[in-house]
């Protein structure tokens, strides 16, 4: 599969507040949850975004709470992946249970808010567009690739039920 | 073939005799656990599964602590989806109302969390349980949901660091120093992915508290989980309390560490951390003129009730500073009530503090004690992220029991010497 989107660009250590703060936490509807995505990161992010636009953040991304509430916003947000430098490991695995794809890119620094992304999900090859430059991101490990082809953990475990 | 406690413990719960960082593993689970934000989606998603009971009516707990007493419509509602799952399942272990406690606090005082288990919880904060000598680390809802149908989890062995603290502890230094110290360190991703493992001689004598308070944070520096090797201490604290056996597991002598930390605690001053990260500490020497708006003891990181004692042993005979919003939080029932057996609340009361029920509250924004645009507050809390305590433009600096009381008294942040 292959995407096509804008760059909104953030820094190191994106956390769950930032992702979605505690304070809309009092619901799990993807619809409510969307409109704060990113708040108190950007407060105008969710009007400014489009559907199909890329997240793009330094280390440690998703880092703090466990609140699946974090991918499920910014899915239901419109954003198409988010691509850092590193996620938190608890983001890791929500990302992958819910369905946002993630990719992890060294070279995330050359990216800028505004400029466009084409991302090749199946090659994990992702361009730059404005520049045509190449970049390659870290491979998924076999077993999340088996979780999204099982099209998450709860259908991955559905044959124990 | 040597083993750490971590690896022998997922060893133990994938039947296997042994494992490696790196394996992927499915391991029973002893304990799996939400809260009133978590819950609502592991029980949809459970429901969704074509699951109908739970695979353990005795190992799934749940604890509505986070929005109650519930704040809002939409909190007594999530509450409700948790009572009414919990009643259909009968669920053995179900905190509600006046049994509710703050969850990180209250699993290990009922014993319902032991050394050797393996336990997930749908909480960052679920680490906490390291501190008695098991495995445990946080999860997100769909992989609570996935082992509250199966009793089992997916789990890469992580790398184990290890870090030893050795020397004479200074003048009111807890493990919330320590803790902040290490993670002021190695930063917030320090140990992405990897086990913390607490040792030396101060950890020896630090008591269970303290180390509860170390592997709650182990999360704020990445980690999958921290972990301390059970010992006396820890046998006098579950023996009378355990709900079920329980098993001691320790490190070999020549396992193997990714990397090894030494640090010599008389170095070691109380510690602050700055906004808006937890990495951001440093000794309450380097802290500067800051006034605060407002200060809260209490949280699954420092609601115990040593805090309490630690607290009132600063408060005793004192006013806090005029204006300032004191909010002291007793993390469970038996918290609050020997407390208050105890004379800490006349303490608290006569030096001008709001006591709360148990309620995780304002750490994370919810309520009891939210914070204007441009406030400051001192939390014993866990994080100081943006907006974490309120509006995205107030400030939390985090710090221990007896800082945050010192600095109550102050009107600025400060340490108990200050005031003593």
């Amino acid at each position: 599969m292959k995407i096509q989107g804008k760059i909104w660009k953030f820094g190191d250590d994106v956390d769950t507040d930032l992702i979605i703060p505690a304070r809309y936490l009092n619901t799990s509807e993807p619809a409510e949850l969307a409109k704060h995505c990113m708040e108190d990161a950007d407060p105008d992010f969710v009007n400014k975004s489009s559907a199909g636009d890329i997240i793009i953040g330094g280390k440690n991304f998703g880092c703090g709470s466990s609140r699946e509430h974090a991918p499920i916003a910014i899915k239901a947000a419109g954003i198409s992946c988010v691509i850092a430098k590193s996620f938190a490991r608890i983001f890791y695995r929500n990302a992958f249970n819910m369905g946002l794809p993630i990719l992890e890119c060294d070279e995330t620094d050359r990216f800028e808010s505004g400029n466009s992304l084409s991302v090749d999900f199946d090659t994990g090859e992702i361009i730059l567009i404005e520049e045509d430059a190449k970049f390659i991101t870290k491979p998924i490990p076999p077993f999340m690739q088996e979780l999204v082809k099982s099209g998450g953990l709860m259908n991955h475990i559905a044959k124990q039920i | 073939m040597s083993m750490t406690i971590t690896e022998k413990i997922l060893a133990a719960h994938a039947d296997l005799d042994r494992v490696e960082p790196g394996d992927l593993i499915n391991a029973r689970v002893d304990i799996a656990l939400a809260n009133d934000i978590t819950a609502p989606i592991s029980i949809d998603r459970f429901e969704k599964s074509g699951a109908t009971k739970v695979f353990d009516k005795n190992a799934v707990i749940l604890v509505p602590d986070h929005f109650v007493p519930n704040k809002d419509i939409n909190s007594a509602m999530q509450a409700k989806v948790l009572r009414e799952f919990a009643k259909a399942q009968d669920l053995t272990y179900f905190y509600d109302a006046g049994e509710m406690g703050v969850e990180h606090a209250l699993l290990p005082e009922q014993g319902l969390v032991l050394p050797g288990d393996l336990i997930i919880g749908a909480d960052s904060h679920t680490c906490t349980y390291g501190g008695l000598g098991a495995f445990a680390t946080g999860m997100g809802s769909t992989d609570l949901a996935a082992a509250m149908v199966t009793g089992e989890v997916w789990l890469k062995v992580p790398e184990t660091m290890k870090f030893v603290f050795t020397g004479k502890l200074n003048p009111y230094v807890e493990g919330k120093d320590l803790i902040l110290y290490t993670i002021g360190d190695i930063g917030v991703d320090g140990a992405l992915y990897r086990s913390m493992e607490f040792t030396g001689s101060v950890i020896d004598n630090l008591g269970m508290a303290g180390r509860l308070t170390m592997a709650n944070m182990a999360i704020e520096a990445g980690a999958k989980n921290g972990i301390f090797i059970p010992d006396e201490a820890t046998e006098e604290y579950v023996s009378g309390r355990a709900k079920r056996e329980y098993k001691f597991y320790t490190s070999d002598e020549d396992a193997e560490y990714t990397l090894v930390k030494e640090y010599d605690v008389s170095n070691i001053e109380p510690q602050i951390a700055f906004p808006h990260l937890p990495e951001n500490s440093r000794g309450i020497s380097d802290v500067g003129e800051i006034a605060i708006d407002q200060v809260v003891i209490g949280s699954c990181t420092n609601g115990r009730i040593e805090d309490m004692r630690s607290a009132a042993s600063i408060l005793k005979g004192k006013k806090i500073a005029k204006g300032l919003r004191l909010i002291i939080i007793p993390a469970t029932p038996w918290i609050y009530r020997t407390a208050m057996d105890e004379g800490l609340f006349k303490i608290f009361l006569d030096a001008g503090a709001i006591i709360s029920p148990p309620t995780c509250g304002p750490c994370l924004g919810g309520h009891m004690g939210i914070l204007a645009k441009g406030e400051k507050a001192v939390a014993t809390t866990n994080r100081n992220f943006v907006g974490r305590m309120g509006h995205p433009e107030s400030e939390v600096y985090l710090a221990s029991p007896v800082v945050a009381a010192a600095s109550a008294v102050l009107g600025k942040i400060g340490g108990p010497d200050q005031v003593m």
